[in-house]
């Protein structure tokens, strides 16, 4: 796909060029916010946690940026083809991008809270999770900026990956709760920061099938692995 | 710096237009000079014996007094004879030349053999009719007059015709042919109306021109001093009248040959301008 | 009283009126296409369906106006243009050497790039290809007019003036007479020349909202250098390049998911 021409008018050109620099530039945003989010969960770093609830607002100015310069783009350039779906995707993946902002902000905030109570166990599948997570949001920002949709793929296949941490996590947590009343509001708390995170693998994922249908023209054959079943998880006490 | 040369070189500019202009100005007064004359003349002389006399009484004997009636009405049929003669034929030549051997080598020689007509001395013509018409029948008639002024008269309208028809765009003949039209009445429906004016006016400056011919008249219709309306007897008409008048002795022929000029001039002048008028008229 | 009412509504709708039913599909068989020693056509094959509008797209020279003039013969015109293949119309192979061109003509219209109004007036431009084919009453004749300039959009706003010169009409109004003189006519096929690149852009909608309603009966094929165009009135799209066929499908894929990367790189404006 990258070797294709180039457009005739130059501008178009360079203005195709600035629509996806100012999605990498937002995905880098977001990847530190998620970064950060993590971080403050983990360290139990203050000053981290709310570095990331600033930053919230320059994700969302950035959205609106990309917007208002994709209406432009589909008023004056009348897209086709592959530079229309480019466009059109750079609008999902922006709101995909924005959610993950927000998500991220919510962990730190949790993170917060958090810090009050101290915790009998270690973090590790949390951890893990976060690690996970990042790794691919990291890996999909990249394909958008190279317009990669193999590497694309690549990430849409490993959210399971994620999914699968969370799933352990939610029997871990209910688990502790079950047997201490005490840690409920903490393991709450941890509880929707494992969701959260797993919320941002699934927009990951999302930005992930934008972008292959952006770049072949087709969407991702058939259903995404999904892995969350803690839908279904039933949990109960040792006793009965 | 560049400014000063820029306008040196703008002054020598005008300098060389206004010489350019002067000498253009000089050679149009030059042309029109002798035009004014000629007219001039014409109407100073003539306008003295244009009176009703002049369409109403025939031509005299010398030393009397008459008109022209004789000689214009013969002039009248013998052009009409021409343009009977000359506008059908060159209107199909010319449409045959346009629509269908267009593109041809044909075509290219008809019409290089149509401009060397044209430009052909029409005492040429006069003698051809003579040997072709006045010979075999043994007589000058209006016939032969006829006959010689449609062939000078064929390749104005061929070459008129022909030009303003290829002028007509191709795609409205496309236009009438993807209708399921014949091409013949594509042709008549479409083309002819298209190129009218063009056709029209080609017929003018036809007839304006064969009007003033005075040599093919000569040696074909010649000269009648009586009435007659049959193009078979030798026929009077304006210009070899013009032409014998002049040459004579006598006042009374000379000031009607001055007339008769008038009335000429004043009949091509009104052609040229109703041609050039339709033209205008089709832009 | 209800038969009164129904013999009126039959007197509407005379006999004169085509009907529905007349539209043909066009199949396009290994066509080639040559200018003298040029090959102008290579192999196309394509199939056009019927009340559909089938665009034809690509660069100047690609051969999309020629494949037009394929479909009506009128490259007959011109000597030393020869088309080898196979088009069938409903059936019939055009390009056999028996075909009467002049009914073929008759069965597929065309409408060209400028408005070719003829010099005569609005009636008799109408008139004209009707009385080629048919032979009507005076009435039926008026009939005829007047449902060709109504389908054409152009009955209201010559309905006064119809013994006036047809050159005086706009550009648009022009072109619309164009396309009422081809309908009037009853043809199963309209061939359009990009019909629209002389016009302002107003016009240029109006032309293409009769496209879209005159494909309820017509089968309509248009060329067009106007890729906006074509994705706002084909409902196939074909793109041609070097005289092939790069790529046929509808217009919705064709402009938002081609799949040749030539038709890619011409849609989106890459040619280089």
């Amino acid at each position: 796909m990258a070797d294709v021409a180039g457009h005739i008018v130059k501008s178009y050109e360079q203005e195709l060029a600035r629509l996806r620099s100012l999605i990498t530039e937002m995905g880098g945003m977001v990847e530190s916010q998620v970064a950060m989010a993590s971080e403050a969960v983990l360290g139990r770093d203050e000053t981290v946690a709310a570095r990331v609830v600033e930053a919230d607002p320059k994700v969302d100015a950035l959205e609106q940026e990309v917007q208002q310069f994709v209406i432009r783009l589909l008023a004056l350039r009348q897209p086709m083809a592959q530079d229309l779906r480019f466009i059109v995707a750079s609008l999902k993946i922006t709101s995909d991008l924005e959610r993950i902002g927000d998500y991220a902000a919510n962990v730190a905030k949790r993170s917060l809270v958090l810090h009050q109570f101290s915790l009998p166990f270690t973090l590790t599948g949390l951890a893990n999770m976060a690690r996970l997570v990042q790794e691919h949001l990291k890996e999909v920002i990249d394909a958008v900026g190279n317009n990669d949709a193999e590497a694309a793929v690549e990430v849409w296949r490993s959210d399971e990956g994620v999914d699968q941490i969370y799933n352990a996590l939610f029997r871990e947590l209910i688990t502790y709760m079950m047997e201490d009343p005490r840690s409920i509001t903490p393991c709450t708390h941890l509880l929707f920061i494992a969701k959260n995170l797993e919320r941002i693998g699934d927009h990951a994922t999302n930005v992930a099938e934008t972008l292959y249908y952006a770049v072949k023209g087709e969407t991702l054959a058939g259903v995404r692995p999904k892995g969350d079943t803690s839908a279904y998880a039933v949990v109960r006490p040792a006793s009965e | 710096m560049s400014s000063a040369r820029a306008r040196a070189l703008h002054r020598r500019r005008r300098v060389v237009n206004l010489l350019g202009l002067g000498a253009a100005t000089l050679a149009t007064l030059f042309g029109l000079v002798w035009l004014v004359w000629i007219l001039g003349t014409t109407l100073w002389n003539g306008a003295g014996a244009f009176d009703a006399k002049l369409f109403t009484e025939m031509t005299p004997p010398p030393g009397e007094a008459g008109g022209l009636l004789n000689a214009i009405v013969g002039s009248a049929i013998i052009i009409a004879l021409g343009i009977a003669f000359g506008t059908p034929v060159g209107v199909m030549a010319g449409t045959h030349l346009a629509e269908y051997a267009h593109g041809t080598a044909l075509a290219e020689v008809i019409r290089f053999v149509n401009d060397i007509l044209l430009s052909a001395p029409s005492i040429v013509i006069g003698l051809f009719v003579y040997a072709l018409v006045v010979q075999p029948t043994g007589h000058f008639s209006g016939w032969a007059g006829g006959v010689a002024l449609a062939l000078v008269m064929l390749p104005v309208v061929v070459r008129t015709s022909d030009e303003t028809m290829r002028l007509v765009p191709a795609t409205l003949r496309e236009a009438a042919l993807a209708l399921g039209a014949p091409k013949w009445r594509m042709i008549v429906r479409v083309v002819w109306p298209a190129a009218r004016t063009g056709i029209v006016t080609g017929i003018l400056l036809g007839i304006a021109r064969i009007s003033g011919e005075t040599a093919p008249l000569l040696f074909t219709a010649l000269n009648n001093q009586y009435w007659t309306v049959n193009p078979a007897n030798p026929m009077a008409n304006i210009p070899v009248v013009i032409f014998q008048f002049a040459l004579s002795p006598y006042d009374q022929w000379h000031s009607l040959a001055w007339a008769g000029a008038l009335l000429m001039t004043l009949v091509v002048l009104v052609l040229s301008v109703g041609a050039r008028a339709a033209l205008r008229r089709r832009g | 009283m209800a038969d009164q009412v129904a013999a009126e509504q039959r007197s509407e709708t005379p006999a004169s009126t085509p009907d529905a039913s007349a539209a043909a599909q066009i199949a396009i068989r290994n066509l080639e296409f040559l200018y003298g020693g040029n090959r102008a056509l290579k192999g196309i094959t394509l199939d056009i369906p019927a009340r559909q509008v089938t665009a034809m797209i690509g660069p100047s020279g690609c051969g999309k106006s020629t494949l037009l003039r394929v479909l009506n013969r009128m490259y007959d015109l011109y000597p030393g243009q020869r088309a080898i293949g196979e088009v069938m119309i409903d059936g019939q192979d055009i390009l056999a050497p028996d075909v009467d061109l002049n009914d073929l003509r008759s069965r597929v219209g065309m409408v060209f790039q400028k408005p070719t109004p003829f010099p005569m007036s609005i009636y008799d431009n109408i008139a004209f290809g009707v009385k080629l084919h048919e032979r009507l009453s005076k009435a039926a004749l008026d009939e005829r007019v007047e449902w060709s300039l109504t389908r054409a959009a152009l009955w209201d706003e010559v309905r006064d003036r119809l013994g006036a010169s047809a050159t005086g009409l706009s550009g648009g109004q022009q072109q619309r007479l164009c396309i009422a003189r081809t309908i009037a006519v009853r043809p199963e096929v309209i061939l359009l020349d990009e019909p629209t690149s002389a016009l302002d852009p107003i016009s240029t909608l109006r032309i293409e909202e009769l496209i879209d309603e005159l494909k309820r009966d017509f089968t309509i094929v248009i060329v067009t250098h106007n890729m906006q165009q074509a994705a706002r009135c084909a409902d196939r799209v074909a793109f041609f390049y070097l005289g092939e066929l790069v790529e046929v499908g509808p217009a919705a894929q064709m402009f938002t998911a081609p799949r040749e990367r030539r038709t890619q790189e011409y849609i989106t404006g890459r040619f280089g």
